[in-house]
């Protein structure tokens, strides 16, 4: 049973894509770089290409990182649900295949200057 | 084995209490905190009606020390004569 | 022999049984099951509800006696300290910061508190369970009461606290204790007792209110001390309802077992969540340092904690399943928390600040092994940016966990360089958690906590990202209740009222 209750229950989700005016949810994060303490929370619409995405909101938000300046956006290695993935810049986020809610991560293997010492 | 303990308040009215249960439970340790007193002992505590009325000098009722409770750890008994904390292990 | 028998004093065990005598009478209008309908669907068994006893054996007259001295001693204490200029005796008012998130996050949990408790006094079965859940859901308002009334005293001087109801309703991280009490609530009878009277009383209460209440002695807020004092003079009887329900429930039927394993995993989960927010107050909140979250965990967590497990075990209970990931954050979890209630200060009825850095130095030396290698680098960044005049603002939003509805702070258990990332998809429809813990309470339980009402997606799905129209919402006044405390109207008002009150400056 996916509720315990005395009888049957259906919940009702509060964050479908509907309630978002045609927007979406895509949730953005730069691993090892926890000056940024969660995951940043986009609402964009899915009309809007990657390349927007990553010029517009994702660079003002990345900026007060020192490696914010260096980054060589050709270069970085994307992931979207946990899974390696390559991202099409010229695309919409729906044509990339970003549904609402879903968790892109940034990785720029050499770019790591507040990440603790090893 | 486990320690049991209880912390009260630091007042007046618990001074002769913190004073019973350390002569009823020698091993009892007494750490002394900002506005507060925890008293750790091994496995079991006892707190006597009978010991803090020697100090008082008057008829006490054990469940007077709910007035000045913090917190405690431990199984709990009460009777009217006394309260015992025990872990069993 | 004809001599007269003295009329013998009647014993505590006695005196109980008479208080609680006349209210297990047998149902006859009615079934037992229709009279208490919610004692059964969560797969519990009782055999026999006189098998539960209260160890306290408190009766009514001695409830109310009790009582009433404690509200007594409370309100001399809060009179003196209204009359005294007890607002201007804190170290700084930077501690405020704590009793604002105190007033808006935990007091209204209090109250929570005793309508489950009230409600628990209606559908438990046995008297003896009925009686003292109704006498805990007086102190539960009492405690409610008292505390509102004892921080109404900041409020005629200090910002942050005026809308207090506002923000539990509304605000974003009211919506972790809030959306911990509701799952409480709307869980059955046994459950509760397993989340609130247990694991929150039992194993976190400790952790919340003992170091809260000494951090306010060593800051000189007398209010707090004494409204905390005189709620946890409640506690103890709490915890040993707590602790006894646990072991009826055990003792009653082997079957109970796993059920109440599973919410002990749960509920431990659920707390330690909650207690991050503690951990920050601890650590970085008070001008003035008891001990550190870290400390704290070891007295009140591993070796209370250790000791409470160890005495279960007899009936086959293990410790909490996350304990040992939750063990092994508590030298990050502070840091992390902190971190992020800084830089989205913009949208907090409080105060943040960058650690100052005597502030820095005793986190190093509280947490050798972590604060300087993982921590300090970011903060001495984000000193650096504030001294270029580019404050550090993280106007990204975050994203909230589906269950305890946290930003996703917490890092991967054993990696703490790397967001721990987790979400799954039920019914077409995404969520993320912050950790496997939060995770695997979703997943026994979609149907519930799919409905989960997440503030920072609220935020564009009702108001459409409108942060202004927000702040009104929640009632906080932009530029005054929020941001730095440094250079806040706090910090300006409270320097200046205590340098009239220790010299003879007008203004
Ligand atoms: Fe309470
Ligand atoms: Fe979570």
């Amino acid at each position: 049973m996916a509720v315990t209750s005395l009888k049957e229950y259906i919940g009702v989700p509060r964050d479908t894509v509907a309630n978002f005016n045609g927007k979406q949810l895509v949730y953005v994060s730069w691993d090892h770089h926890l000056l940024f303490a969660a995951p940043f929370l986009l609402c964009i619409p899915p009309q809007m290409t990657f390349r927007e995405m990553v010029e517009g909101p994702l660079t003002a938000l990345t900026q007060p990182d020192p490696d914010a300046k260096n980054i060589d956006w050709s270069k970085v290695e994307w992931m979207k649900s946990n899974q390696a993935w390559v991202p099409n810049f010229g695309a919409s986020l729906a044509d990339n295949g970003i549904g609402h809610k879903d968790q892109i991560r940034m990785r720029t293997p050499n770019l790591n200057s507040l990440r603790a010492a090893a | 084995m486990s320690n049991v303990f209880i912390a009260l308040q630091a007042n007046e009215e618990t001074r002769p209490i913190i004073e019973a249960i350390v002569m009823d439970n020698p091993q009892a340790v007494v750490k002394r905190e900002p506005a507060m007193v925890k008293i750790d002992a091994p496995g079991r505590m006892v707190i006597h009606k009978e010991t803090i009325e020697g100090l008082v000098g008057r008829a006490f009722d054990l469940q007077e020390m709910h007035i000045h409770l913090i917190t405690l750890s431990g199984n709990v008994d009460e009777t009217d004569n006394s309260l015992t904390l025990t872990w069993n292990n | 022999m004809d001599t007269q028998v003295t009329k013998k004093k009647l014993g505590l065990k006695e005196r109980y049984k008479l208080l609680t005598r006349d209210l297990g009478w047998e149902t006859t209008f009615h079934t037992k099951d229709e009279v208490y309908p919610y004692v059964k669907y969560e797969g519990i068994k009782i055999n026999d509800w006189d098998k539960w006893e209260d160890p306290f054996r408190l009766t009514m007259d001695a409830y109310w006696k009790y009582q009433a001295e404690k509200e007594r001693k409370f309100y001399a204490i809060i009179d003196a300290h209204a009359q005294n200029n007890g607002h201007l005796n804190l170290t700084d008012a930077r501690y405020l910061t704590a009793i604002k998130m105190f007033l808006q996050a935990i007091s209204p949990g209090e109250y929570a508190a005793s309508k489950g408790f009230a409600r628990m006094g209606r559908e438990f079965g046995g008297v003896g369970t009925q009686v003292a859940c109704q006498m805990q859901a007086l102190d539960e308002i009492r405690h409610a009461q008292t505390q509102i009334h004892a921080i109404s005293n900041y409020n005629k001087y200090y910002n942050g606290f005026h809308a207090f109801s506002d923000s539990r309703d509304r605000i974003w991280y009211t919506s972790v204790p809030r959306s911990f009490f509701d799952d409480a609530m709307s869980a059955g009878p046994f459950e509760f007792m397993i989340a609130i009277g247990f694991s929150f009383e039992y194993v976190l209460t400790n952790l919340l209110f003992v170091p809260f209440m000494s951090g306010a002695a060593f800051n000189g807020d007398m209010a707090t001390v004494t409204f905390g004092f005189s709620a946890q003079s409640d506690e103890a009887r709490h915890m040993t309802l707590g602790l006894e329900c646990i072991k009826f429930m055990l003792e009653q039927d082997p079957g109970n077992l796993p059920i109440v394993q599973r919410w002990i995993d749960k509920w431990f989960w659920r707390g330690m969540r909650i207690l991050s927010l503690v951990g920050a107050m601890m650590d970085y909140m008070l001008p003035k340092r008891v001990m550190s979250w870290k400390e704290a965990f070891d007295i009140y967590g591993v070796e209370n904690g250790g000791a409470l497990f160890n005495d279960l075990a007899r009936y086959g209970i293990k410790p909490p399943k996350g304990w040992d990931v939750a063990a092994g954050a508590i030298e990050h979890m502070s840091h992390q928390l902190f971190l992020g209630l800084y830089q989205w200060s913009f949208g907090t009825a409080f105060h943040g600040w960058i650690p100052s850095d005597d502030d820095m130095e005793w986190l190093s030396a509280k947490y050798p092994t972590t604060f300087d290698k993982y921590y300090r680098p970011r903060w001495e960044h984000i000193k650096k940016l504030e001294a270029e005049g580019t404050p550090f603002k993280n106007y990204g939003l975050a994203k909230l966990c589906q269950t305890c509805q946290l930003p996703t702070v917490f890092t991967e258990p054993g990696d703490p360089t790397m967001m721990c990332h987790r979400e799954t998809e039920y019914k077409g429809e995404k969520y993320h958690f912050c950790s496997d813990g939060c995770q695997e309470i979703f997943e026994h339980e979609p149907e519930k906590y799919l409905q989960a009402w997440l503030p920072m997606p609220a935020l564009f799905s009702e108001l459409n990202g409108d942060i202004g129209a927000w702040m009104d919402w929640v009632g906080l006044k932009n530029g005054v209740d929020n941001g730095d405390y440094v250079g806040s109207q706090d910090q300006i008002n409270f320097d200046k009222w205590r340098g009239m009150a220790t010299s003879n400056k007008q203004s």
